[in-house]
């Protein structure tokens, strides 16, 4: 495997050499191919690219720049609609609804965002709305526990998500609380029963909570391929997503598909998570991202 | 899917009107056309790259059959390619001589290697077999609860010694303890892992080099992106996967990873998960991956004539 340096290294050779030749369009292309990009997005940068390089040369450091500076507006496309952080509103109700396909990683970034509100001082509530999966109400009171906060669930199997989310609503409202993040069971965007499930609690949360401000954050893990920008545009039907969040970045997968998604569908990506710790969460950093996509 | 490949190689082709014979020069365009399609799901760029190659040797020289459309003949032979590296049959698990047979899962986090272990107990159950299945995921919150459900509700029992034992004693005692009870299958879940995981990755070589399994599963979810080869790479290195089970195919990714595990690795997929179901287990055929992947209802249909 190519270590980070040499990776950079054959980035400068590539774009520092005047307009790109085949070998460097090609080198460039299997980079951005290789961290999950897409075949869009990938040719939509290698054309801008293109074009600047012909109007002048640049030396390798600059032609660098000029390629993560693209990356990175691809990435902060978004903000022009939404603001760049996200943070509770200190003092009211936010519901942070937080939904995906299987084994991405919900219920862990729930305990972590717990764990990283109630430090922020926010006072939090989680919801146990995954009722399907074997142990899914266990795993995440032991997250409850160790961000030490509590867990609104209905212990009877296979019991109606909706209803639990609509307990939890009405806990949080009487307690006082700031943040409630909602756990939900994995599911797979090419599923219409499941996805009707994902709509009613979505119904049920704006319903209730009329003067919430609510979240709908989808999970995306950094091993997704392809497959992850139809995700984010599936559940953005159900559940009127406002952002996403990415998860296992502690590995060698780039988590490319997150400019495919910004891109694409103007979702701002909210966090990153690089561990299976309580701590291991952080808000996005395009500028990060960008370093790590490129292997600086 | 399949229309905008076909269409887009009928496209590729139209220039080359008349011509009766894949040259090297004319097959270009379509293999262009036949790459896109392939990272579009997933398969590793050096895969692909190595696959074209294939697909180029195979198509220059070959004559147009009369009647049948050179994009279609093309296809045939881009098919033919992806099911020859896709293994050609459906190969069964693994039996020891004496009883108990080991199955060792392995895999990233999350991507269903405890619900595919309880998949593979019913499965198994279900063929009159008694097999036992061992939780050494002492890390996952959890993990052991939710081998212990599944375990109920298929009726087949579950070794567990707490999250304060080290995993590779589990595993050892699980073992013994299937012997000793008459079990003929042992399945072996574990955490999920990255491949860079040092110490994770030395626990698993610890825990298969203990139990000497006649199986290590590679679990891998069919979503997966380009990361599927250095995985696979890297757990074939390091522990040494004798197959592999692709997860979640009840989705809609075309599972390019599935090229990826099989040519890296040169081991065989031999199972496929289709639901969140104990039941939703299927023993892989790799005509339907290659039909799947390149985004085809029914590619044999198509190519008959060719
Ligand atoms: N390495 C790594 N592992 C993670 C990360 N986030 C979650 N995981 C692991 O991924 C696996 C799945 O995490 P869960 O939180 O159960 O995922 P989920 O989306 O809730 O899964 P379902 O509810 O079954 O759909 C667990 O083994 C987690 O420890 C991360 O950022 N890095
Ligand atoms: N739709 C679908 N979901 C699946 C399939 N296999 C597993 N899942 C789901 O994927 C999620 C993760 O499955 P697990 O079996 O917990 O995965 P794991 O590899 O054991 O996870 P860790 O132990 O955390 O590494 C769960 O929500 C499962 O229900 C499948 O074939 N199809
Ligand atoms: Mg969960
Ligand atoms: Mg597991």
């Amino acid at each position: 495997a190519k270590t980070r340096r040499s990776v950079l290294n054959q980035l400068k050779a590539i774009v520092g050499q005047g307009p790109l030749d085949e070998r460097a369009v090609t080198e460039l292309e299997t980079l951005l191919l290789q961290a999950d990009v897409g075949v869009t997005v990938t040719d939509w940068v290698i054309q801008q690219i293109q074009a600047q390089i012909r109007q002048e040369a640049l030396p390798p450091e600059l032609a660098l720049k000029l390629l993560s500076g693209l990356l990175r507006q691809v990435l902060e496309r978004p903000y022009q609609h939404h603001a760049p952080n996200l943070t509770p509103v200190p003092g009211q109700l936010n519901i942070w609804l937080i939904t995906g396909v299987n084994g991405v990683g919900k219920t862990t970034t729930i305990g972590k965002l717990a764990h990283l509100a109630t430090k922020s001082g926010y006072k939090c509530l989680i919801a146990a709305a995954d009722t399907f999966r074997a142990a899914a109400v266990e795993q995440v009171k032991i997250w409850g526990e160790r961000a030490g906060v509590g867990v609104v669930s209905n212990p009877s199997a296979n019991a109606d998500p909706a209803a639990v989310v609509f307990d939890a609503i009405g806990a949080a409202q009487s307690r006082g609380v700031e943040l409630l993040l909602v756990d939900t069971a994995g599911r797979l965007q090419n599923k219409q029963n499941l996805m009707a499930e994902l709509q009613k609690v979505r119904r049920i949360i704006d319903k209730k909570a009329v003067n919430a401000t609510v979240e709908s954050l989808l999970v995306l893990d950094a091993t997704l391929g392809q497959n992850g920008l139809r995700q984010a545009q599936v559940f953005t039907e159900a559940a009127n997503l406002t952002g996403v969040i990415l998860t296992k970045l502690d590995g060698t997968a780039r988590g490319g598909i997150a400019l495919a998604i910004t891109q694409e569908l103007g979702l701002p990506i909210r966090f990153v998570g690089a561990g299976e710790g309580l701590m291991d969460l952080r808000p996005f950093s395009s500028y990060e991202f960008v370093e790590a996509l490129m292997g600086i | 899917m399949f229309e905008a490949l076909s269409e887009q190689l009928e496209a590729a082709w139209k220039k080359l009107r008349g011509q009766d014979k894949l040259t090297a020069s004319n097959i270009q365009e379509p293999l262009k056309v036949v790459r896109r399609a392939l990272i579009d799901a997933d398969v590793s760029v050096q895969v692909v790259r190595e696959f074209i190659q294939g697909v180029e040797t195979r198509a220059v020289g070959k004559e147009v059959i009369s009647g049948v459309r050179p994009d279609q003949q093309f296809i045939k032979v881009v098919y033919d390619e992806l099911v020859q590296v896709m293994g050609t049959e459906q190969v069964p698990l693994i039996t020891a001589p004496q009883s108990p047979s080991i199955i060792l899962m392995a895999g990233l986090q999350g991507t269903g290697k405890t619900t595919a272990a309880a998949k593979l107990a019913l499965y198994l159950k279900k063929q009159d077999k008694k097999p036992l299945l061992v939780a050494t995921d002492i890390y996952r919150p959890a993990a052991i609860d939710q081998l212990q459900t599944l375990g109920r509700q298929i009726g087949v029992p579950v070794f567990a010694l707490g999250t304060d034992v080290n995993p590779v004693t589990i595993a050892q005692q699980g073992v013994a303890h299937a012997q000793s009870e008459g079990c003929d299958w042992v399945i072996v879940d574990t955490a999920g892992r990255l491949q860079i995981d040092q110490a994770m990755m030395g626990e698993l070589a610890q825990i298969k080099t203990t139990i000497q399994p006649q199986e290590v599963l590679l679990v891998v979810d069919a979503m997966t992106g380009q990361e599927a080869a250095n995985l696979t790479r890297t757990f074939h290195e390091q522990i040494g996967i004798t197959g592999a089970i692709l997860t979640k195919l009840d989705g809609d990714a075309r599972g390019g990873a599935a090229l990826s595990v099989r040519q890296i690795s040169g081991q065989p997929i031999k199972f496929i998960g289709t639901g969140e179901k104990v039941e939703a287990l299927q023993p892989f055929y790799p005509e339907r991956m290659a039909s799947r992947i390149l985004g085809m209802g029914d590619v044999l249909t198509l190519v008959e004539k060719a």
